[in-house]
């Protein structure tokens, strides 16, 4: 913006002034040279939200975890139901690096386990003796790769003849560490899943309600406030136990990602219509209403991408609750079923207070939902603090 | 006022009756009904099954009648008070329920008052205090508070409260009073029992109404009305209190709607975990055995208990706001 001033000092006389510079009509104005114009909604949502540190650390996070399920057969040490019945209920290895003062690299001690016949329980001691080196990018336990292909390669497996149970084992001596990473595909994705759910029918419905107005706005308002005034876990409950003991476990678990879906449009669909209403009295509808355009069209191609951003953020914020409902319902005995594997059936298994007492290392599951879920809400604040273009 | 009332109790009637149809519909869903896995059941044990009892019954409660008419046995019966029969407990629903809607509708009024208590101060602090450590603490602290799932939160609070206290929590009173009719010594059971579900229910209420009020009270603050009093030279706490803390407080009422299917929603699994003698457990039970009766009441009651609940913080809304009290007359 350093141009000269063209204005001669006060009280000189005004001379008649002509730019040097050759005219050219086409030309973009002076000054346009951040190129922010002509950039999209979702660009310049993008810019704000990169300053949001705390919202992108949680995307790139949530981004690679979701990206982790592609894989989880390859980062986990070992398959989802094998069971080690020799070590039952056996405490986390803690993963060293030195042994004896000197460096080994990443590796276990192995455990010997005795029974405390006093107090009826296993008791598992560190062999100091019993040194397990892990092996990386390594060929272990077989496996089919997304139930299609057989592979047998992990990112690290135990030394040979070892073993490596980072969160220790379970009940039936499965590793809690691999089946956390193996329950991250279900409850990553129902959350997912029943967002989409929840997305389509908020922008549909509220879309034609927040457009056209009128008795089916009427209709709906007083539906909102129906669903939004019964309590959603009863609800749930209600719904899930509609779900026949028959269905396969497939079968549960899309009905599950519908209920927790049908149920949470409602805030969807009011951010959509109150949005629309602003957004149609805008001249461009107008034009295309006179252009002929069906009301389908001006909803979907004009009016919904304006709100596009703010649906985005919002839907973000949703997430949370659905994984959350998941394990609630499923912990209630509603929800999933084994052999399906989510947190919410990882979080049913430490059922009573012995588990806490005793083998604390069952509530591992516990980490990466709260986790996911902060992130969740981090993003969220941070993607809707970006779409609002007041901030 | 009166006019306000009225108007907003006639709106109370439609609400009412679509949820009672939604539960009617909820309730039907499900193939076969209570009798069918009743008798089944029967059947695999070996034991002789007495079909003319249920005949009895199924004739009584309409069962081979359309859905409408049942749906309108049900509503009629339930206006009346009775809220039909619960097959698997042999006995009226009212009966069986009991003192149980009393203290669920005790229980969320109690967590209602903590989560006020806790959440305005926080609030407070948060939105004088923006951005400073002990807003980023409160602010993560609550988020937690938001993001560890109720059950999990119930099991562990257990566990520290057996070890640290001695004292075994669960149920919501000691079993000696459960039939006993109120008194002192119940009341004070109760009372001794009753603030580990209202923690634990009240946490991610707490943490979320104090990040509204934060934002809310965030918004009054940047108003010029805020600015004049304070280049007038008013104290700074004199000006957030005098001002801007009100126009809140009308939020926090208000907010009632918001948080109450959430602290109901809550109360039923932290109930169901800790087995207290509320609508909880009886209500998973129901649903697990088809009872429908009583499943359906317990869905209504608490759908009601939420209209009500609105209805009470609209009045109370509408007693400290003059703005909405008055909005009807001049439209």
């Amino acid at each position: 913006m350093s141009t000269p001033n063209p204005l001669p000092p006060p009280g000189a006389e005004l001379t008649h002034y002509v730019s040097p510079a050759p005219f050219d009509p086409m030309a973009e104005p002076a000054g346009a040279t951040t190129g922010l114009e002509n950039a999209s909604q979702l660009r310049l949502m993008w810019i704000k939200f990169k300053r949001h540190r705390v919202a992108l650390i949680s995307g790139v996070f949530l981004l690679l975890f979701y990206a982790s399920l592609l894989i989880t057969e390859f980062l986990a040490p070992y398959r989802l139901d094998t069971r080690n019945l020799d070590f039952i209920y056996a405490p986390p290895q803690r993963v060293r690096l030195f042994h004896d003062g000197s460096f080994v690299g990443p590796f276990v001690y192995g455990q010997t386990m005795h029974l405390d016949m006093t107090e009826l329980r296993r008791i598992y001691t560190d062999d100091p003796t019993n040194v397990q080196r892990l092996r990386f990018f390594c060929r272990g336990e077989s496996y089919m790769f997304w139930n299609l292909v057989p592979a047998d390669l992990h990112l690290f497996c135990p030394a040979e003849g070892g073993r490596v149970n980072l969160l220790g084992t379970d009940r039936l001596g499965r590793d809690v560490f691999s089946r956390i990473l193996h329950g991250a595909r279900i409850s990553l994705t129902i959350g997912l899943l029943g967002t989409l759910v929840s997305f389509t029918l908020g922008i549909v419905i509220g879309g034609i309600a927040g457009y056209r107005g009128g008795w089916f706005d009427h209709g709906m308002q007083r539906m909102i406030e129906v669903i939004q005034s019964i309590p959603s876990i009863p609800l749930w409950m209600t719904l899930a136990a509609i779900i026949p003991l028959s269905w396969s476990p497939i079968l549960v678990y899309l009905g599950i990602t519908v209920i927790l879906g049908m149920l949470d449009w409602t805030g969807q669909a009011r951010a959509v219509r109150s949005k629309l209403f602003a957004l149609r009295e805008e001249d461009y509808v107008l034009a295309a209403e006179l252009m002929g355009a069906k009301s389908s069209r001006i909803i979907s191609r004009h009016l919904i991408p304006g709100v596009m951003s703010h649906l985005i953020a919002s839907a973000s914020l949703s997430v949370p609750g659905m994984i959350l409902g998941e394990t609630a319902l499923t912990f209630l005995g509603l929800g999933l079923r084994p052999p399906v594997t989510s947190w919410g059936i990882l979080l049913t298994e430490t059922r009573g207070v012995n588990i806490v007492a005793l083998y604390p290392w069952l509530l591992w599951p516990m980490a990466p939902v709260i986790l996911v879920i902060l992130a969740f809400n981090f993003l969220g604040d941070g993607l809707r603090d970006a779409a609002d273009p007041y901030r | 006022m009166l006019r306000y009332l009225f108007g907003r109790l006639l709106i109370m009637i439609p609400t009412l009756f679509v949820i009672s149809v939604l539960v009617f519909a909820i309730i039907e869903l499900p193939p076969g009904d209570y009798f069918e896995s009743y008798v089944q059941e029967l059947r695999m044990l070996g034991e002789p099954t007495d079909l003319q009892e249920i005949e009895t019954l199924k004739a009584r409660y309409h069962f081979d009648a359309p859905a409408p008419v049942r749906y309108w046995h049900w509503v009629t019966g339930m206006l009346h008070g009775d809220f039909g029969y619960s097959f698997e407990y042999r006995m009226p629903v009212n009966e069986v329920v009991g003192d149980r809607l009393w203290l669920t509708v005790m229980m969320s009024v109690v967590t209602i008052m903590f989560t006020w208590l806790l959440a305005f101060p926080i609030g407070l602090y948060s939105a004088t205090h923006q951005y400073s450590w002990g807003d980023y603490g409160l602010t993560f602290l609550g988020l937690i508070g938001i993001a560890v799932p109720h059950f999990m939160l119930a099991i562990i609070l257990m566990y520290f409260a057996n070890v640290w206290f001695g004292i075994s929590i669960g149920h919501i009173m000691d079993v000696e009073y459960l039939d006993q009719p109120m008194g002192w010594d119940k009341l004070r059971s109760i009372l001794s029992h009753i603030w580990i579900p209202v923690l634990i229910i009240g946490t991610a209420g707490t943490a979320g109404m104090a990040r509204r009020l934060r934002a809310n009270l965030l918004d009054e603050l940047g108003k010029q009305y805020v600015v004049t009093a304070r280049a007038k030279g008013l104290s700074p706490s004199r000006v957030v209190l005098k001002y801007p803390l009100r126009m809140a407080l009308n939020f926090f009422i208000a907010d009632i709607g918001s948080i109450l299917p959430a602290i109901i929603s809550g109360a039923e699994v932290t109930a169901i975990i800790l087995s207290l003698e509320t609508t909880g457990p009886m209500l998973i039970r129901a649903l697990q055995s088809q009872d429908m009766y009583l499943a359906g009441s317990f869905l209504m009651f608490l759908a009601a208990l939420t209209v009500v609940g609105v209805l009470v913080s609209d009045i109370a809304l509408s007693l400290l706001d003059p703005r909405i009290r008055l909005k009807g007359r001049r439209g």
